[in-house]
C-alpha cells in the first residue's frame, strides 16, 4: 500500500510552530482561561431555580406602589396563610415571592379580590411570574438565567393572520372619502352612489365625459393619488383611483403596527408578567403568553373589536345620500352618514357608576383631534341630538369541503347598533360619558376602546397551550437525557483514549459551560427541541477531538510523540472546518423556516458548533502541550 | 489491518438499493404520517389520575358528537392523546380553537379529574405552508451543500456528498413512512441535522481521499480509496458511537415528545455512517476520480510539500 508519510506542515499558517513542535504560544492559554472564566459567570444563574412569583402593576398615574404598599399586600397573604418569601418595589411595580405554585395561584386570587374591589375599574394587574434568584454580583455583571420556551415553562402561544383585505378596504374607503370632499370642495359633480370602493379601486361615476375629464385632470393635479385613470363602469363614465404596491406595503406595515400596539395594551390587561408579541414574517403576529394557562380569557381579548362612531342625528335639509337609517328602540332613526369622531381618537375609556342613576356608564378621553372636532361639531347643534353607534366585530372562520378539499372560508360578521341618541346640553370636549350600556358592555367596551382600535380584523391561525405541569416534566427529562448523554461519552471518551480523553472530557465540559453562558448572554430561547440539541452537540461536540486524535494515533506510527501531536492537531484542522460549516449552513436554513422549537434546535446547534470548535482547538489542545509539549515525551497514553 | 470497502461495494448497492426500494414503496404506498404541525387540526393531551382505556375515551367523545376524533395512550397509561382533524368544526362558535376546552370539559364531566396538559390547534393553511416551507428547505440545504463541496472540493466529491445525502434522506423519511410514526416539525429539524451529520462524515472521509489521491504516487483509485476509508474508520465508528450514546440517552429519558425526534436521527445516524464509507465513496469511483481531478496548484498543494 502506499506511504503516506508526509507530515509536519501546520495549517495554522504559523510558521514558528513547523520550526519548533514544542512551542505553544502563551497567548493562547490565556484565552482559554479568559473564555472558561467568562463562561463560568454568565453559565451559573442557570444553576438558581427562580421563585414562584407575583407581579403587581398599576397603569392608573395616580396611584403608587410604594414600600408600604407592598407591605401591606404581603401582610394580606400572610393573614390568609400563604407564606410570603420576600416583597419588593420594582422598576415596574411590585414584585412578591412565594414558595409554591399553589400559593402562587392563591395568592393572585386573594391579592385580586383585595385590590381590585368589585363593580369599580380594575387599577392594578397581578400577574404571574418567575423571579430569577440570581445573586446580585452576578446580576451586576449582566449574567441572566436563559428564557424558557413556553413548551419549558408552560403557557400559551398563539399566531394571529391579520385579514388584510380589509385593511386595504378601509384604506380605499378613505380615499374614496378624500377625494369626493375634494370634488365636492372644487364644485365638480358626480354622481353619489353606496359603495364607491369596488374591488381593488375606487371607482367615482360622472354624469358625463366632460366632467370626468374635468376631475380626472383636477385630481391628477393635487398629486395626492397613486394612479388616477379614466375609465367606465355600468355604462357611465368614472374615475378610478388605485392604490400603488408601496402604499400597499406601508398599508400592510401600519395596519400590523397599530395592531400590534393594540394587542400589547390588550395583553397588559390580561396581566402576563413578560409577554411577547412580535411581528412574524408579512401579516402574521405571533404572541406567547408564559404562565397562562386559561386560554378563554386571552382568545376573548384577542378575537374582539369594539369602536364606536359619534354622529349627529340628520337634519331636515340633509341630502337623502347622506343619510343611514337605524334602528332604536323599537324605532328608526335618520342619522347623518358622517362621523364626528370614531372609537380611533379616543385615548381613555374608564367603566363606572352613575352617581345619581346607579347605571353603568363608560367616561371617555378624546385626543386633542378629536376634543377639537367634536367641539366644532356639538357648538352649534345645542338643543340638537347626537348619535353613538357601537361597532362590534368579530371574525368567523367558516370551514367547507369542496371536492374533499377543506377550504377555509372568513369573515367578518359585524354587529352595529345604535346605543344612545341624547340630545346635546352644552358643547362637547374632551371628556363626556356614554350610558344605555347594561354592565358587561360598559366593561368591554372601556376595556377595547382603552386598548386601542385595530387596523384590521385577525383571525386566530395557530394555538397551543402547554400545562405547567408538562412545561417542569419537560425541562426534568431533558435534563436527565443531558446528564446521562453527557456521562456515557464522558465514560466511553475516557476507556478509549484515556489520558488524551481526559483532555477531551475537559475541553466537552467547558463546551457545555460555554454554550450555556453564550445562550444566557444572547438571551436565547431554550425549548424542548432546544435541549435535545444540546443533548446532540455533546453528541458531536466530541467529533472535533477524536479526528484530532485519531490523526495523532496514525502519525505516533511514523513520527516521535511530540510531532505527532502536533501533526495531527495541524492536519485536522481543515477537515475540522469544512465539516463544521457545513453543519452550520444546515442549522441556517433551519433558523429560516422554524420558529419557535425548532429555531431553538437551529440556534443551539450553531452555537454548540462553534463552541465545539473554539473547545477543541483552544483547550483541548493548549492541555494536550500542557501535558506532552514541554518535554521529550517517550511514551503517549492515546 | 485493512478492510477491502471497494471490493464490497458491488454488495452494498445491492443492500442500498433494496432499502432504497423499500423505502419508496413505503412513501409511495402508506405515504409519511404527517403530524398536527403539517396537516392542521387540534391535538389534545391529558392526563388523568389513573389509567384510562383510550376506547372510554373514544366513547365519550363520539357520544360528544367527536366522531373523528383518534384517540391514544401517549407515553403513559394515564396520558390520553386525541388528534381531531382539521375539517372538524367545534360545536360552538369559537370554532376549532375552543374545541381544547370543549373536549376537556366533556372528558372531566364523565371520567373526573381531567389535566389538560397540552391543547394545540393549527390551521390548514398554516399547516400547508410549512409543507411547502420543509419542501424548500431540504432542496435549498442539499443545494447549498453541493456548491459549498464543489468549491472547497471538486464536483465529482459534490455528486458524492449529495448522492449520499439524498439516500440518508429517503430512507430516514422511508422509515418513518413504514412504521407510520408521526412526522412533525420535530422530526424535520431531525432530518436536517441528519442531512449535517451524514455530511460530516462524508467530509471526513472525502478530505482524506483528497489528500492521498495528491500525495500517493501508486495504487488505483479503488485502493487510494480503499486505504483512506481504513484510516478515517476508527474516527467514523467513534463519533458516529459517541452521537449513539446520547441518542439512546434521550430516547430513554427525554419523554414522548421528543422521542420522535431521537428516533428520526437514531436511523439518520447509522444510515449516514454506512453511507458516508458506500455511497459516496461508490459514487467517486463511478464517476473514475482521477488525480488530475485534484489537481490543484495553488495554496493547498504547499500543504503537500514537506
Amino acid at each position: 500500500m502506499a506511504d503516506n508519510g508526509v507530515f509536519g506542515q501546520n495549517l495554522f499558517g504559523n510558521r514558528n510552530d513547523t520550526k519548533n513542535p514544542h512551542h505553544y504560544p502563551v497567548w493562547r492559554y490565556f484565552v482559554a482561561l479568559f473564555v472558561l472564566i467568562l463562561a463560568c459567570v454568565y453559565a451559573a444563574p442557570n444553576i438558581y431555580p427562580p421563585d414562584y412569583a407575583l407581579q403587581i402593576q398599576t397603569d392608573n398615574s395616580d396611584l403608587r406602589i410604594g414600600v408600604r404598599f407592598m407591605t401591606q399586600a404581603a401582610k394580606i397573604l400572610a393573614d390568609e396563610g400563604i407564606g410570603v418569601k420576600a416583597s419588593n418595589t420594582t422598576s415596574k411595580g411590585g414584585l412578591i415571592r412565594l414558595g409554591s405554585d399553589v400559593d402562587q395561584l392563591r395568592a393572585q386570587s386573594i391579592l385580586d379580590e383585595r385590590l381590585n374591589p368589585a363593580g369599580r375599574d380594575r387599577q392594578f394587574v397581578i400577574a404571574l411570574n418567575l423571579a430569577q434568584t440570581t445573586p446580585a454580583w452576578l446580576q451586576d455583571l449582566g449574567a441572566q438565567p436563559m428564557t424558557l420556551g413556553l413548551d419549558l415553562s408552560g403557557g400559551i402561544h398563539f399566531v394571529l393572520e391579520v385579514d388584510m383585505e380589509s385593511a386595504f378596504a378601509k384604506a380605499l374607503d378613505d380615499e374614496a372619502e378624500k377625494a369626493t370632499n375634494y370634488l365636492r370642495q372644487e364644485n365638480i359633480r358626480y354622481r353619489s352612489s353606496g359603495n364607491l370602493v369596488q374591488g381593488k379601486a375606487v371607482r367615482i361615476p360622472f354624469a358625463t365625459e366632460t366632467t370626468r375629464d374635468q376631475a380626472l385632470r383636477s385630481l391628477r393635479s393635487t398629486n395626492d393619488y397613486d394612479s388616477v385613470i379614466a375609465s367606465e363602469s355600468q355604462g357611465s363614465p368614472v374615475v378610478e383611483i388605485g392604490i400603488g404596491d408601496e402604499k400597499m406595503a406601508t398599508i400592510e406595515d401600519v395596519a400590523i403596527e397599530q395592531n400590534l400596539t393594540g394587542l400589547r395594551s390588550r395583553i397588559n390587561e390580561l396581566g402576563v408578567a413578560e409577554p411577547l408579541v412580535q411581528r412574524l414574517g408579512r401579516s402574521r403576529i405571533v404572541i406567547d403568553l408564559p404562565g397562562v394557562q386559561d386560554s378563554s380569557e386571552a382568545k376573548r381579548l384577542l378575537d374582539k373589536f369594539a369602536t364606536l362612531e359619534f354622529r349627529l342625528v340628520a337634519k331636515p335639509e340633509d341630502r337623502p345620500s347622506s343619510i343611514e337609517v337605524m334602528p332604536y328602540e323599537g324605532q328608526t332613526r335618520r342619522l347623518q352618514r358622517a362621523n364626528i369622531v370614531t372609537g380611533d381618537s379616543v385615548i381613555n375609556a374608564i367603566q363606572g357608576l352613575d352617581s345619581e342613576t346607579g347605571l353603568p356608564q363608560v367616561n371617555i378621553e378624546l385626543d386633542s383631534e378629536g376634543g377639537e372636532r367634536m367641539n366644532r361639531a356639538t357648538g352649534p347643534n345645542i338643543g340638537h341630538s347626537m348619535a353613538i353607534i357601537f361597532i362590534e366585530q368579530k371574525p368567523v372562520i367558516a370551514r367547507e369541503v369542496i371536492d374533499g378539499e377543506v377550504v377555509e372560508k372568513r369573515s367578518i360578521r359585524e354587529e352595529r347598533r345604535l346605543i344612545s341618541v341624547a340630545t346635546i346640553q352644552a358643547a362637547l370636549g374632551y371628556r363626556f360619558r356614554i350610558t344605555g350600556l347594561s354592565m358587561s358592555e360598559a366593561r368591554d367596551l372601556a376595556l377595547l376602546l382603552r386598548a386601542g382600535a385595530l387596523a384590521a380584523p385577525m383571525y386566530i391561525v395557530e394555538e397551543r397551550t402547554v400545562g405547567a405541569s408538562l412545561g417542569e416534566e419537560n425541562i426534568d427529562r431533558g435534563v436527565q437525557a443531558v446528564v446521562i448523554g453527557f456521562v456515557l461519552v464522558l465514560l466511553f471518551m475516557l476507556f478509549y483514549y484515556k489520558v488524551f480523553g481526559l483532555v477531551a472530557n475537559i475541553a466537552l465540559t467547558m463546551n457545555l459551560t460555554v454554550l450555556v453562558a453564550v445562550m444566557s448572554l444572547l438571551g436565547a430561547t431554550l425549548t424542548l427541541p432546544g435541549i435535545a440539541g444540546i443533548v446532540l452537540t455533546v453528541g458531536m461536540a466530541v467529533d472535533a477531538n477524536v479526528l484530532i486524535f485519531s490523526r495523532i494515533r496514525e502519525e505516533l506510527g511514523k513520527s516521535v510523540p511530540s510531532i505527532a501531536i502536533q501533526a495531527g492537531y495541524g492536519r485536522a484542522f481543515l477537515t475540522i472546518l469544512d465539516a463544521n460549516i457545513t453543519t452550520l449552513l444546515v442549522a441556517l436554513i433551519l433558523l429560516g423556516i422554524g420558529s419557535g422549537p425548532v429555531a431553538g434546535f437551529a440556534v443551539t446547534l450553531s452555537i454548540g458548533i462553534l463552541t465545539s470548535m473554539f473547545t477543541a482547538i483552544f483547550v483541548s489542545r493548549g492541555i494536550v502541550h500542557l501535558i506532552y509539549g514541554r518535554r521529550q515525551v517517550q511514551k503517549v497514553w492515546i | 489491518m485493512a478492510i477491502d470497502f471497494m471490493g464490497k461495494r458491488h454488495l452494498a448497492l445491492i443492500f442500498s438499493g433494496l432499502i432504497l426500494a423499500g423505502s419508496i414503496i413505503a412513501l409511495a404506498f402508506q405515504g409519511v404520517n404527517r403530524g398536527l404541525d403539517f396537516t392542521g387540526g387540534t391535538l389534545i393531551e391529558v392526563g388523568f389520575s389513573e389509567s384510562v382505556d383510550p376506547t372510554t375515551v373514544r366513547n365519550i367523545l363520539s357520544d360528544a358528537g367527536y366522531t373523528d376524533a383518534v384517540v391514544q395512550n401517549f407515553g403513559s397509561e394515564t396520558d390520553i392523546l386525541i388528534r381531531v382533524p382539521p375539517n372538524t368544526v367545534a360545536a360552538g362558535t369559537g370554532g376549532q380553537t375552543r374545541l381544547g376546552d370543549q373536549i376537556s370539559a366533556a372528558l372531566g364531566a364523565q371520567i373526573g379529574k381531567v389535566e389538560l396538559r397540552r391543547s394545540e390547534f393549527v390551521g390548514p393553511a398554516v399547516g400547508e405552508e410549512l409543507t411547502e416551507d420543509a419542501g424548500l428547505a431540504l432542496l435549498a440545504a442539499l443545494g447549498m451543500i453541493m456548491v459549498y463541496i464543489m468549491f472547497r472540493f471538486t464536483g465529482k466529491f459534490a455528486l458524492g456528498a449529495v448522492a449520499a445525502l439524498i439516500h440518508d434522506v429517503i430512507i430516514t423519511i422511508g422509515a418513518f413512512a413504514a412504521f407510520q410514526w408521526t412526522f412533525n416539525l420535530p422530526e424535520l429539524a431531525a432530518l436536517l441535522a441528519v442531512i449535517g451529520y451524514s455530511l460530516n462524515d462524508t467530509i471526513v472521509v472525502s478530505d482524506r481521499i483528497r489528500e492521498n489521491f495528491r500525495s500517493t504516487r501508486r495504487g488505483t483509485s479503488a485502493e487510494i480509496i480503499n486505504y483512506s476509508l481504513n484510516q478515517t474508520l476508527a474516527r467514523t465508528l467513534v463519533t458516529s458511537l459517541t452521537t449513539l450514546l446520547v441518542l439512546v440517552a434521550l430516547l430513554l429519558a427525554g419523554g414522548e415528545q421528543i422521542a420522535g425526534f431521537a428516533r428520526a436521527l437514531t436511523i439518520g445516524v447509522l444510515i449516514g455512517t454506512y453511507s458516508s464509507i458506500y455511497v459516496a465513496a461508490t459514487v467517486l469511483l463511478t464517476l473514475q476520480l482521477s488525480r488530475q481531478d485534484l489537481a490543484v496548484p495553488e495554496k493547498e498543494s504547499a500543504d503537500n510539500v514537506p
